[in-house]
């Protein structure tokens, strides 16, 4: 940001300074140039807005065929012997669930509670995950440790476990839910922040804060966290996914959101016991979950190449130096295999 | 001795890990209101004297703070309890459970180390080749699927169709390798694939990022300066380095492998620790949960310390103290 400003103010300052004048970018405009080059991580976005799309337009699609989510339909929707319809049968475009309900339908409706879980855990997850691993990289000794040592054992203790455990004594419900995967979420991102938070707060700009007399906080919160929400937004992004896979999977274990209300995760619940009479009761369902936390994980992957170009020069100079063998021209200067480090690392 | 001191220290802390973990287990279960407990295991039709009755029978109506000690007193004497319903000793049923639990692990870490390991060194060692970006896909792909859904769909394309064209080594359910190495892996082969396809990613990317960062390191131009053999580089050089970081991470995904190895087993129908636990939760069935609980936790405690013992062997820089 400084830089930025400073080079705006020596533009500004040359007399007479054409209309060319040097621009300075921001590290997030850099990013978004090199993301937006970036054609996988271009067409993630594109699929996560459909499928935001497409689940907030649920109702919609739901009065378009006239197939509320959670009535049944056992004239039209179930064959004779009371199996699901399978996709382009009777008007359900996907076909039907056992109890004949419109599997598209409920498949977009799930999409608004999947998603929704995925969003809100994360952010609480982050939030929480950054102001602990935040407080103990800056304060360091018992405070560190405390926090450290607790981080650590979330972090490695059988969370599916304690998840089953919590989601019995509290009984499965949506709020129940978001706060075990919350619980979960946080700690990885605290022991990723403390780590930058111990590096950054040795920078000469924090102590130029501090003696400045600047406070602990105003320290962390208006020094060191923009620093820290590069790395944080592309772990954000892979716990979308995360959070995702989790609710399912408690969903599988019967103890995540409850029918009626469809989740990805309990459509494919339900579906097990009918893989072999009706595959795209799994098929269908399993592909959206697919689909969309691919692509927030190609996204995280996209930002975080856009954000640390360091990788693409390493692996773009490797291949220019490879050359057939036999015919390596000898050479004296930096040009060796292996030596295509970043120009700020030589 | 300095390795004893080390084990000493660790299985102290160790202890003192799964104080914790036991002290949170029993407060979470036993600070509910008795008459619920005591009303799910009599049944809905019960009769007030029934439940008075199932309460004083399980002590349930002691101050907490004595059935807390008692608890601990138990614990500490190696004994978990009994069933609230089959009245079966806890640990009669961890240790019949046990074998199916332990043949996934295990299996299961083994092929998911060389599977992710193998396929992170050929990605980072050519990278942005065809297979550097499939592999990427199928890794992706691994990391974006539910546990359940993987199993269920290995079951749908290889299980269903080979046995109904007559092959039958693959099989579902759980067979000890007393009947036999062949058959047993047969049983255990798609629970390890199902394992492996989840965890094996994380490793991949792992593996991949740290070797390229590591490759283009001086020590490494020099080795190759020097005409060592491109082989010799990347694995005396480069992979060892590589893999302190993949060892750490093993330790912190051990309590998340125990995760995998409750679903796995549900959908597989391997019977084993994790199934029983599910069935007792679904049935709140307090002692064999907590039962679960601490074994898992003593699993994690464990394979921590034999990772770091791991990681002293792989970095001569770390000290084990």
């Amino acid at each position: 940001m400084s830089v930025t400003t400073e080079i705006q103010f020596q533009a500004a300052s040359i007399e007479g300074a054409p209309g060319h004048a040097v621009e300075g970018r921001s590290q997030w405009q850099l990013t978004w140039r090199r993301l937006r080059s970036d054609k996988v991580a271009i067409g993630s976005m594109i699929v996560i807005l459909v499928m935001v799309a497409l689940a907030i337009g649920a109702p919609l699609i739901a009065a378009l065929v006239h197939h509320p989510p959670n009535m049944a339909f056992p004239n039209t929707g179930e064959n004779a012997v009371g199996n699901p319809v399978g996709p382009g049968t009777n008007g359900f475009w996907l076909g039907t669930d056992d109890t004949g309900r419109d599997l598209m339908v409920r498949i977009f409706y799930g999409a608004r509670i999947s998603l929704f879980v995925g969003v809100v855990t994360t952010v609480i997850g982050t939030v929480a995950g950054v102001t602990v691993g935040m407080i103990a990289g800056y304060f360091g000794g018992i405070v560190d440790t405390v926090l450290a040592r607790f981080t650590d054992a979330v972090l490695a203790f059988p969370y599916v476990v304690l998840a089953l455990a919590l989601a019995v004594v509290f009984g499965p419900s949506l709020s129940v839910i978001i706060g075990i995967i919350s619980f979960f979420a946080w700690a990885g991102i605290a022991r990723i922040v403390r780590g930058q938070t111990l590096s950054l707060k040795e920078k000469e700009y924090i102590e130029a804060a501090r003696s400045l007399g600047a406070g602990p906080f105003r320290i962390m919160f208006i020094d060191i966290l923009p620093n820290l929400l590069a790395p944080v937004l592309v772990l954000a992004t892979l716990y979308i996914p995360a959070a995702v896979v989790f609710e399912a999977t408690l969903s599988f274990l019967g103890l995540g959101i409850q029918p009626p209300t469809a989740s990805w995760g309990n459509i494919l619940a339900a579906a097990q016991p009918f893989y072999t009479v009706a595959w795209w009761y799994t098929v269908f369902p399993a592909l959206a979950l697919l689909i969309t936390t691919l692509a927030f994980n190609l996204l995280g992957d996209g930002i975080r190449d856009a954000m640390d170009p360091t990788t693409e020069r390493l692996l773009r100079a490797r291949k220019r130096t490879k050359r057939p063998r036999g015919t390596e021209p000898l050479v004296l200067s930096d040009d060796i295999p292996g030596a295509a480090l970043p120009p700020a690392a030589q | 001795m300095t390795i004893v001191r080390f084990l000493i220290r660790r299985i102290l802390t160790g202890i003192v890990v799964l104080w914790l973990v036991a002290s949170g287990a029993f407060f979470l279960f036993f600070a509910r209101p008795v008459a619920t407990v005591a009303r799910n295991l009599a049944g809905r039709e019960a009769t007030p004297a029934v439940i008075n009755q199932v309460i004083k029978d399980l002590g349930l109506n002691q101050p907490i703070g004595v059935q807390y000690w008692h608890y601990l007193d138990r614990l500490a004497h190696f004994n978990l309890g009994h069933s609230y319903f089959t009245q079966e000793s806890v640990n009669t049923i961890i240790r019949q459970d046990l074998p199916p639990t332990a043949s996934v692990v295990v299996g299961g870490v083994i092929l998911w180390l060389i599977v992710g390991l193998g396929i992170g060194i050929l990605s980072a060692t050519k990278a942005r080749s065809w297979f550097d970006r499939l592999s990427t896909i199928g890794v992706l792909i691994g990391l974006s699927m539910p546990t359940f859904v993987i199993g269920e769909f290995l079951l749908l394309v290889v299980f269903v169709p080979l046995n109904q064209h007559g092959f039958h080594w693959i099989q579902d359910q759980y067979v000890g390798p007393s009947q036999g190495i062949i058959t047993w892996m047969g049983h255990m082969i798609l629970p390890w694939i199902t394992l492996a396809a989840v965890q094996a990613a994380v490793y991949t990317r792992l593996m991949r990022g740290q070797l390229l960062s590591t490759l283009g390191e001086d020590y490494i131009r020099t080795a190759r300066a020097k005409g060592l053999s491109e082989r010799r580089v990347i694995f005396r050089h480069g992979v060892r380095s590589a893999l302190t970081p993949v060892v750490s991470q093993l330790g912190i995904d051990m309590g998340q492998l125990l995760g995998g190895v409750v679903v796995v087993e549900s959908v597989f129908g391997l019977g084993g620790l994790g199934q029983v636990s599910v069935q007792a939760i679904q049935t709140e069935d307090l002692p064999v949960i907590i039962g679960f609980v601490l074994v898992a936790a003593a699993f994690v405690v464990v394979a921590n310390i034999l990772v770091d013992l791991a990681y002293a062997m792989l970095d001569p820089r770390v000290r084990i103290s």
